[in-house]
């Protein structure tokens, strides 16, 4: 069964596209993924979904009806949307979570309630006296999470839900996420960077790339299709695309470009897209003799300061995304411009 | 003894003997600034919720005005009023001039500029995307632009304390429209004018007004700073913990 439908939908923000003649339908009860480089259009989609952007040209039906200016109040009751950068109200957690509810003016007794269930759910029991401004990254992701699901809408919009977290937080909500889709049947369309999470959650993925939708089919479907469509992933992270060829030792040697060839244990030939998650990643200041296949030398370029865990971006010839904890960061003393030494197992390579 | 200082001892002695003429000029004073400040704050508070909140042809312009009034001197705006309430202005029928009327009207007018610009600044603060949160969470337009104000509460509490600062500190507008009628329409500001002009031994009464003046001003001023940073408190004898 259809839930919502987008016809022909064109957007524009000053003299940019950000959607260019989109049409997509989204089934009750799916998870669907969006998956894109930044500026993709993702965002903006999400935000139409949840009637908070209306499109210059196209249509967006709801159950059957068509989304008009003067009835996107009432349709917002049926959606909310978690947005990428974490927003709250002034005041603690309760009253955060609480105030969808109080907004439908549902009674004292049961929004107190209902505030319990949603923070058991995302594993925060007893944080309703707590100000959200004192809580971590994580919790605090997992408040944003809470006060959307509580409200039981027929759509659930997130956007890049995990970006930035640590993986066990990244676990507990992808926890959630399966938990409300399987048990409340909640429709959620999600816009991520995550490979992995792509691959393991949703039902069905939306491949976006400069305002359009190029490829929409289940996760095999679409990695499978993935070589070919390459330039969509130039911006997920640690995603390249290169020549292989079988090694001696009956490895692949995948040559993406720069002088930088990483040995996969898949077997593979000619064109081949593969990944490297983050987190499989070792830096060192210095060259390491290990197991690891994959060693390369390189600089950093960028760092982003995420509290507990530092994520760099380092050029060994081509980027790669690591993430280290602060602690390492600092006891390794980097900095931009750093030289270091990235080290990860061929067994790590994953293939699409 | 030098006059000055026999006035000062006379002062206090107004002050804590509790002399009815004096603290019925404090009253008033409050009182006529009080109610001038609410009056600003309540039609103040939605404009600066469409100029924090909304984007149209023209809102630069409108932005820039108010804050170039907040500096209008207050003799000037109350030539103005004055004209505008007496007999052959435009407000004329009304009767205000020379009544309190005129004069909270009047200082309500003078402090507008002040509470739009503090309150929109306020508003404009907060995050942009706020009142997309309020709407997909089930707001409406109108619970959505309430909740924004919430959020830029502290901003707009400020405005509302900075303009009846100015209100009560002023003597332009208190004085041309309401005419110093002594125990009808004298307030602090008009008083100290006339008791110093006077001098002699009018001079206490002026001092004791003075005094008494400073100590609202700067006490308002010191609420003020601790209620924007309640660290403060620590500051004043409190052992540290």
């Amino acid at each position: 069964m259809v839930l919502a439908e987008l016809k022909n939908l064109s957007k524009r923000f000053g003299n940019r596209t950000v959607l260019d003649d989109i049409t997509l339908q989204i089934d009750e009860g799916e998870i669907l993924a969006l998956l894109g480089p930044n500026g993709a259009g993702k965002t903006t989609l999400l935000k139409i979904l949840a009637f908070l952007e209306r499109p210059e040209s196209g249509e967006v039906e709801f159950q059957g009806e068509t989304v008009t200016e003067k009835n996107a109040e009432r349709m917002r009751l049926q959606s909310a949307m978690v947005f990428q950068r974490t927003l709250f109200f002034s005041t603690s957690v309760y009253n955060n979570i609480a105030y969808g509810l109080r907004m439908r003016r549902l009674p004292q007794s049961t929004v107190k309630e209902e505030v319990k269930k949603a923070l058991r759910l995302v594993k925060l029991e007893g944080f309703e006296k707590r100000s959200v401004k004192k809580l971590s990254g994580g919790e605090q992701q997992r408040v944003a999470l809470a006060r959307a699901l509580v409200l039981k809408t027929k759509l659930l919009l997130l956007d890049e839900p995990t970006a930035n977290l640590d993986p066990k937080n990244v676990q507990t909500i992808e926890e959630v996420i399966a938990a409300i889709n399987h048990e409340l049947k909640t429709t959620i369309v999600m816009a991520t960077h995550n490979m992995f999470q792509a691959k393991m959650l949703p039902q069905r993925i939306a491949l976006m790339n400069d305002g359009k939708i190029t490829e929409i089919g289940a996760p095999p479907e679409i990695f499978g299709k993935l070589s070919k469509n390459l330039a969509s992933f130039a911006a997920v992270d640690n995603t390249f695309t290169g020549n292989a060829k079988t090694t001696s030792a009956g490895t692949t040697l995948v040559d993406i470009g720069n002088g930088v060839q990483i040995e996969a244990t898949v077997q593979r030939q000619g064109v081949t897209s593969v990944f490297v998650n983050p987190q499989d990643i070792i830096v060192s200041k210095s060259a390491v003799v290990s197991s690891a296949r994959n060693v390369f030398k390189g600089r950093i370029i960028e760092v982003l300061d995420l509290g507990s865990l530092v994520k760099l971006r380092v050029d060994v010839g081509k980027p790669f995304t690591v993430q280290i904890t602060k602690r390492s960061f600092s006891e390794m003393q980097l900095n931009l411009d750093s030289c270091v030494f990235l080290a990860f197992k061929a067994s790590a390579v994953q293939v699409i | 003894m030098n006059p000055i200082i026999e006035g000062i001892i006379k002062a206090f002695e107004l002050i804590f003997s509790g002399d009815p003429t004096v603290y019925g000029i404090v009253f008033r004073s409050l009182f006529f600034s009080g109610v001038a400040a609410i009056l600003a704050a309540l039609w103040g508070t939605p404009i600066a919720m469409l100029l924090g909140l909304k984007d149209f042809h023209g809102k630069s312009v409108i932005k820039g005005f108010f804050n170039a009034l907040i500096g209008m001197p207050t003799v000037a705006l109350g030539l103005i009023l004055f004209l505008t309430f007496s007999k052959a202005g435009p407000l004329g029928f009304l009767g205000l001039l020379y009544t309190p009327g005129a004069i909270m009207l009047g200082e309500a007018v003078l402090v507008t500029p002040l509470v739009v610009s503090i309150a929109t600044t306020a508003i404009e603060a907060v995050d942009p995307e706020m009142i997309n949160l309020a709407k997909t969470l089930g707001a409406s337009e109108s619970q959505a632009s309430i909740t924004v104000l919430k959020e830029a509460i502290n901003g707009v509490i400020f405005s509302d304390m900075a303009s009846f600062n100015r209100a009560i500190a002023e003597l332009g507008v208190a004085l041309l429209v309401g005419g110093n009628i002594a125990g009808l329409t004298d307030v602090l500001t008009t008083d100290i004018s006339k008791y110093t002009q006077r001098g002699g031994s009018d001079l206490a009464y002026a001092i004791a007004l003075s005094i008494i003046l400073m100590a609202i001003v700067f006490g308002i001023n010191l609420i003020i700073i601790i209620a924007r940073n309640p660290k403060v408190l620590a500051t004043f004898g409190r052992s540290p913990q």
